[in-house]
């Protein structure tokens, strides 16, 4: 098994998970609560990884970090290498890549919370980040918890952004995934199996976590 | 300083706001110390009026002060919000926090003060509501009443300067209603805040109310004490609201000075009714509210009774309705009729069988 490989994928899945946990808490809360009326569009725009191929999505990260745009000779200025092809790169398009999936069960949580509760957390006195972290936070953690794991998972699973902004650069941009499909491509039939297996009981242990914490222990009619 | 003590200030509230094109709120009331009712048909805006005064729905116009102290006005853009008002909310589905235990849903409120206080002031609001041996467990896995106390208590132990109550006991039998009531008025016997209970059932009014407000599609339609609005029924909607469950159309047929009375004929039916002199010339169309309690019901022509009015009517139905009887009655018009199932089995009733109603002339109030 490619244990280099292996090591990379958690740590950019903690990482992306991390970053995506910090994003994704305001903007579900906002997409929630908010009674904007061109609401949709941000939701729409949240939700479009889903359906674009990866490889869309990757192109456009890789346009947008390129060393032709903004971004990309701003990070060439500061850093003195390009930002295409790094493990910084893998990072930013996997943020994007998995946003939907810490967004949107955290959403849905917020938006089931019964308002009244957080009415009643307001006439007692609490401000708005107390009435968050003690009232509305606690009663959501499923759903933060479920938008945390299924962001880790789908990052750990990620094949065409990687291909479109990473490469295959053993150590930086070499996933798990990409290396199966070099192991398959090179006839290492065993090596693959191993490593495909390995990703295969992992995520399914990470969707039974999930729809676990799905069931609310303490939901009593 | 203890605004609710040292105080003791009445609430008042002015409060217009337009919540759609079928449904504006424009209200003035005010609350001394003690339970006022709130009373109205659902739809009426009680709720409404509560949330703006809790600071959680903002009026289009008005103003909001609890004695001295001025919650929102309008027309100085004050709108204190709404975790800096300092007044209790008993919502109707309670809003207790599921997570938390009954001891910490209590404290919630205490935040900031030193841990003792908080102690302190947990374990007296939960000795008053008699809550005390619950303190551990989380509201899913206590009873109804448990959590009508622990809300009423969670709300009172911050000690506000008023309490807004949203139909928090409609779901309880009368019993333990009328248990935590008793709790809440020995509770308020020594802190004297303004309490306003909004409710739509009439029982209610006269258990609990030392004032009643009266809502009708946004309007205020009277307020007064609860013998003076139920005795007085000015407006249709008000008596069917009050009690009286029989509203009838009639025409004024004669005027008889001298007896005291009138000669009313119901819209639609030959069947004249003898009532209280009051407004109406002859030819002028009034309604007539008797309540279903003051209707005698016979099983054959009464004689040799002073009640001015009898009719003849077709018995069409007869339900239970808690410890009473509850017959319809077709004579001219459907009437309502209680009595009491003792009375309902020794008169050996049937449906469709001819009953005779009575009706004294003073039972019958004039509604405008």
């Amino acid at each position: 098994m490619d244990w280099t490989a292996v090591w990379l994928s958690i740590r950019l899945a903690i990482i992306v998970a991390s970053v995506l946990l910090v994003i994704a808490l305001p903007l579900a809360y906002w997409i929630a609560f908010s009674r904007w009326r061109w609401k949709f569009l941000i939701e729409a725009l949240v939700a479009l990884p889903i359906v674009l191929p990866p490889t869309v999505l990757g192109f456009y990260v890789l346009l947008a970090i390129g060393s032709r745009s903004p971004i990309g000779r701003v990070w060439e200025q500061w850093t003195g290498h390009g930002l295409a092809f790094t493990f910084e790169a893998l990072v930013i398009a996997s943020i994007f890549y998995s946003l939907p999936f810490a967004v949107q069960p955290i959403s849905a949580v917020f938006s089931q919370l019964d308002p009244s509760l957080t009415d009643a957390a307001a006439t007692l006195g609490a401000g708005r980040w107390r009435t968050f972290t003690r009232v509305v936070l606690p009663l959501s953690i499923e759903g933060v918890v479920a938008g945390g794991a299924l962001s880790f998972a789908h990052t750990i699973g990620e094949f065409g952004v990687v291909l479109m902004v990473g490469g295959n650069l053993p150590g930086v941009t070499r996933t798990i995934s990409i290396s199966v499909y070099d192991q398959a491509q090179s006839l290492q039939y065993d090596a693959a199996h191993a490593t495909a297996l390995a990703l295969l009981v992992f995520s399914f242990g990470i969707l039974a976590l999930v729809y676990a914490l799905m069931r609310r222990p303490w939901a009593v009619a | 300083m203890n605004p609710s003590t040292s105080l003791r200030a009445g609430l008042f509230a002015t409060v217009r706001a337009r919540r759609s094109d079928a449904f504006s709120l424009d209200v003035a009331l005010s609350a001394p110390a003690g339970v006022t009712i709130l009373f109205g048909a659902s739809g009426s805006g009680k709720s409404t009026v509560l949330r703006a005064i809790a600071g959680l729905l903002r009026p289009d116009a008005g103003s909001i002060a609890i004695g001295p102290r001025v919650l929102f006005d309008r027309s100085t853009n004050v709108d204190v919000a709404a975790r800096d008002r300092h007044i209790g909310y008993v919502f109707q589905h309670l809003a207790l926090f599921p997570h938390l235990t009954v001891e910490e849903n209590l404290a919630f409120g205490l935040h900031g003060q030193p841990p003792e206080t908080r102690r302190r002031k947990v374990r007296e609001i939960a000795a008053s509501f008699r809550i005390d041996h619950l303190l551990e467990r989380r509201p899913p896995a206590i009873s109804g009443g448990e959590r009508q106390r622990t809300a009423l208590a969670r709300s009172l132990v911050t000690d506000p300067a008023a309490l807004l109550l949203d139909e928090p006991l409609s779901a309880l039998d009368h019993v333990t209603q009328s248990r935590i009531i008793d709790d809440l008025r020995r509770w308020n016997a020594a802190h004297e805040i303004p309490i306003l209970y909004v409710t739509h059932s009439h029982r209610e009014v006269f258990a609990l109310g030392d004032y009643v407000v009266v809502l009708d599609n946004g309007r205020v339609v009277v307020a007064g004490t609860p013998h003076d609005v139920l005795e007085m029924p000015e407006q249709a909607a008000l008596a069917q609201l009050a009690g009286f469950e029989n509203v009838l159309q009639a025409g004024v047929v004669e005027r008889k000075a001298d007896a005291g009375t009138m000669t009313c004929r119901l819209a639609g039916a030959p069947v004249d009714l003898e009532v209280p002199l009051g407004r109406g010339e002859p030819g002028a169309t009034i309604q007539i509210a008797i309540r279903a309690g003051d209707i005698l019901l016979a099983i054959e022509p009464p004689r040799g009774i002073s009640a001015r009015n009898i009719l003849r009517g077709r018995l069409a139905s007869l339900t239970r309705d808690g410890a009473a009887m509850v017959a319809a009655v077709d004579a001219g018009a459907r009437f309502v009729v209680h009595l009491t199932p003792s009375a309902a089995d020794g008169l050996g009733l049937t449906i469709g069988q001819d009953v005779w109603l009575v009706i004294k002339t003073y039972s019958c109030r004039i509604a405008a």
